[in-house]
């Protein structure tokens, strides 16, 4: 059991990998084999991810006292060797990473993963980076765990066929890659001046820098910090994301709405142990609002389904970067909270999109021109009858099939979890993102600042409702060129699962707060995490004492 | 030897990114490629530049630090270049695929005004 508890950090990195690696041994024609193999370790990472959530709280506190459990790999120690740190953060997210994970697998098997290349395996590869990203504590081993989930993703956004799909893939490759390039600038610049990678080690050798290091040092933490808004697509740098979302498979969309917020995770975690300066964080609050306000508008003008969840996706990004800029420490944990919600929204909205997809037998009207005159049978949809002028009718109804029975109800949950309206947990989210805002304000004098956030929160979510109502009507209320699509369960129940995860985070809502409210205080003191990973010792040296 | 080596720092970064701007696919793979050039020297010279000095340790005799290079950022650039070089050897790939598909080697798949 101890063996197992002490190596089960690393686990989250090497079971992805050996099965993505014995996936090659399996051959293309037997699809079962390696569909039980992906969702076998998908699930197993998602009990590990669970596992480790109850290690890092108060339940289990003989493990690791503090909350915070250190792996050293190859069983070198922490400020020359490599480290994997879980503390609450990584274990929320890992933890909210897995259930996207595992919910897109399920998703994937239905239909999405038998043409040409295989899903699985980069699937896997995916899940892999996004694991050792969470984990990491070493700031070079964070550019090589980007860089593996990066790789997979670029061989998934290309998965499917169309000029399009190539392009917006190219698109998103080049940039991408000059955001590598500036992350690895970023993170040379850091080891030249301060000598160390380790994060933990970092965070003492910042304070003791002459001024004319820091100045190098904040340079390349700055650029570090570009690198990772790229990826968590803050304005102006985000111009790649709708298109290269929109066009990509349902399930492939879905799993990158994780990924979007693993830059946010490591501008959180790399900005707290750094202590970085007030103008940085400052900065973060107007790209915040620059990159929530022109999304909002594009909600609002888009006109295909997928677009508008990418856009709603930047939206939330937006809302997430600009509350983190407001530099209100109690802020963080009901900004996590959403961040929870918002991943799980984004990625059934995707998954949803896939299948609604399916409804339409020619594209939809773009050009304004193309737009017929809306149908008379709209009435049909109300199950009643085009009233007559004399009398009344009987009460017919029609017979709504079950399949858009469910895309309805699924698609209304989506909307008001992206709108932020009870009972969907965005509400809660929303509501204790505004409150806090406000309730740290000095009585009386809120600052413009915290006013105009919670403006734009507000109006984002109503444009949100407006736009997505206006597409929902399409989509389902008129009867005109549209099929009634055939579902399959194992499409359907991830979609579900996750609206039904979103729903009970409303009714867990204080439990779940009130860790993410300790996951936040320990964030921003990194004294304990940082005294956690130089305190670890080896193994051999643990025996040593024991003897 | 520092200053020779900034300016071709700078000259590459320089080029690199004014072909990264550029509209047609080939350029801005040749980009990518110099400007990861530019990128893995830099993460050389942050070693700080030394002549005549090892940077695998010998343990047969007397360790002293002063006389071996820096051997993390020649680690931390033998990895860069890897993930540099697989990265666009994808890239002339997906470069090739637009350029059958699309016909034209604009990176917006195709030509401004067409």
């Amino acid at each position: 059991m101890s063996f197992i508890l002490q190596h089960l950090l690393v686990l989250p990195v090497v079971m992805p990998l050996v099965t993505a690696a014995a996936m090659i041994f399996v051959p293309e024609a037997r699809r079962a084999a390696r569909v039980t193999l992906a969702l076998t370790s998908t699930f197993v990472q998602l009990l590990i991810a669970i596992a480790l959530l109850y290690l890092t709280s108060d339940a289990a506190p003989f493990i690791w006292p503090e909350g915070v459990g250190v792996y050293a790999v190859g069983n070198w120690q922490a400020p020359f060797g490599i480290v994997l740190v879980v503390d609450r953060l990584s274990a929320v997210m890992l933890t909210l990473s897995s259930t996207v994970s595992l919910a897109t697998v399920v998703y994937a098997v239905a239909r999405w993963d038998r043409p040409g290349q295989p899903f699985h395996s980069l699937f896997q590869l995916l899940t892999m980076g996004l694991n050792g990203a969470f984990l990491t504590g070493d700031l070079f081993n964070l550019f090589v765990f980007f860089e593996v989930l990066l790789a997979a993703s670029y061989g998934l956004v290309l998965r499917g066929v169309g000029a399009d799909r190539v392009r917006t893939g190219m698109h998103y490759i080049a940039v991408n890659l000059t955001a590598s390039f500036l992350f690895l600038i970023g993170v040379a610049l850091i080891y030249g001046v301060a000598g160390t990678l380790n994060m933990a080690d970092l965070a003492g050798r910042v304070a003791a820098l002459s001024a004319s290091d820091r100045t190098l040092f904040d340079a390349g933490a700055a650029i570090l910090g570009v690198a990772f808004l790229v990826k968590a697509g803050s304005w102006p740098l985000n111009f790649w994301l709708p298109d290269a979302y929109s066009v990509a498979l349902a399930p492939v969309a879905a799993a990158f709405s994780m990924m979007t917020k693993v830059g946010l995770y490591a501008v959180l975690r790399v900005g707290t142990i750094l202590q970085e300066d007030e103008t940085l964080a400052a900065a973060l609050f107007y790209l915040g609002l620059a990159t929530l306000i022109p999304a909002t508008i594009a909600m609002l003008a888009a006109k295909h389904l997928a677009r508008l969840v990418s856009f709603s996706l930047l939206a939330s990004m937006g809302i997430l970067l600009a509350a983190f800029g407001l530099r209100i420490e109690a802020l963080t944990g009901p900004v996590i909270f959403y961040m929870i919600v918002s991943v799980l929204t984004t990625s059934a909205f995707f998954m949803l999109t896939g299948m609604t997809d399916r409804t339409r037998i020619t594209d939809p009207p773009v050009m304004a021109e193309e737009i017929v005159p809306p149908p008379r049978p709209i009435y049909v949809a109300y199950g009643i009858r085009t009233p007559t002028p004399y009398g009344t009718d009987e009460e017919v109804g029609i017979a709504i099939p079950a399949a858009t029975a469910f895309l309805g109800l699924m698609f209304v949950c989506c909307v008001l979890l992206v709108a932020g309206l009870p009972p969907m947990s965005a509400f809660v989210a929303k509501f204790a993102l505004l409150a806090t805002a406000l309730r740290a304000a000095p009585a009386g004098e809120v600052p413009a600042e915290t006013w105009t956030l919670c403006v734009a929160i507000l109006v984002s979510g109503l444009a949100g409702l407006i736009a997505l109502s206006r597409v929902g009507m399409r989509l389902f209320w008129s009867v005109a060129a549209r099929t009634t699509p055939r579902l399959r369960v194992l499409e359907a129940a991830p979609v579900a699962a996750l609206v039904l995860l979103c729903l009970a985070l409303t009714v867990a809502a204080d439990p779940v707060a009130r860790y993410l409210d300790t996951a936040a205080r320990s964030l921003h003191q990194p004294d304990t995490y940082v005294r956690a990973v130089l305190a670890a010792r080896s193994a051999d040296e643990r025996e040593k004492d024991r003897r | 030897m520092e200053i020779v080596y900034v300016l071709a720092i700078g000259v590459l970064a320089g080029c690199g990114t004014w072909l990264l701007l550029r509209p047609r696919t080939f350029q801005v793979l040749l980009g990518l490629n110099l400007l990861s050039y530019a990128t893995n020297i830099f993460i050389f010279g942050m070693g700080r530049l030394a002549l005549h000095k090892a940077p695998v340790i010998d343990a047969s005799n007397s360790i002293d630090p002063a006389s071996y290079a820096d051997p993390v950022p020649q680690a931390l650039v033998l990895t860069a270049i890897v993930i540099g070089f697989a990265t666009t050897a994808l890239y002339l790939v997906v470069l090739l695929a637009l350029r059958g598909l699309t016909g034209t080697d604009h990176v917006d798949g195709k030509e401004p005004g067409a």
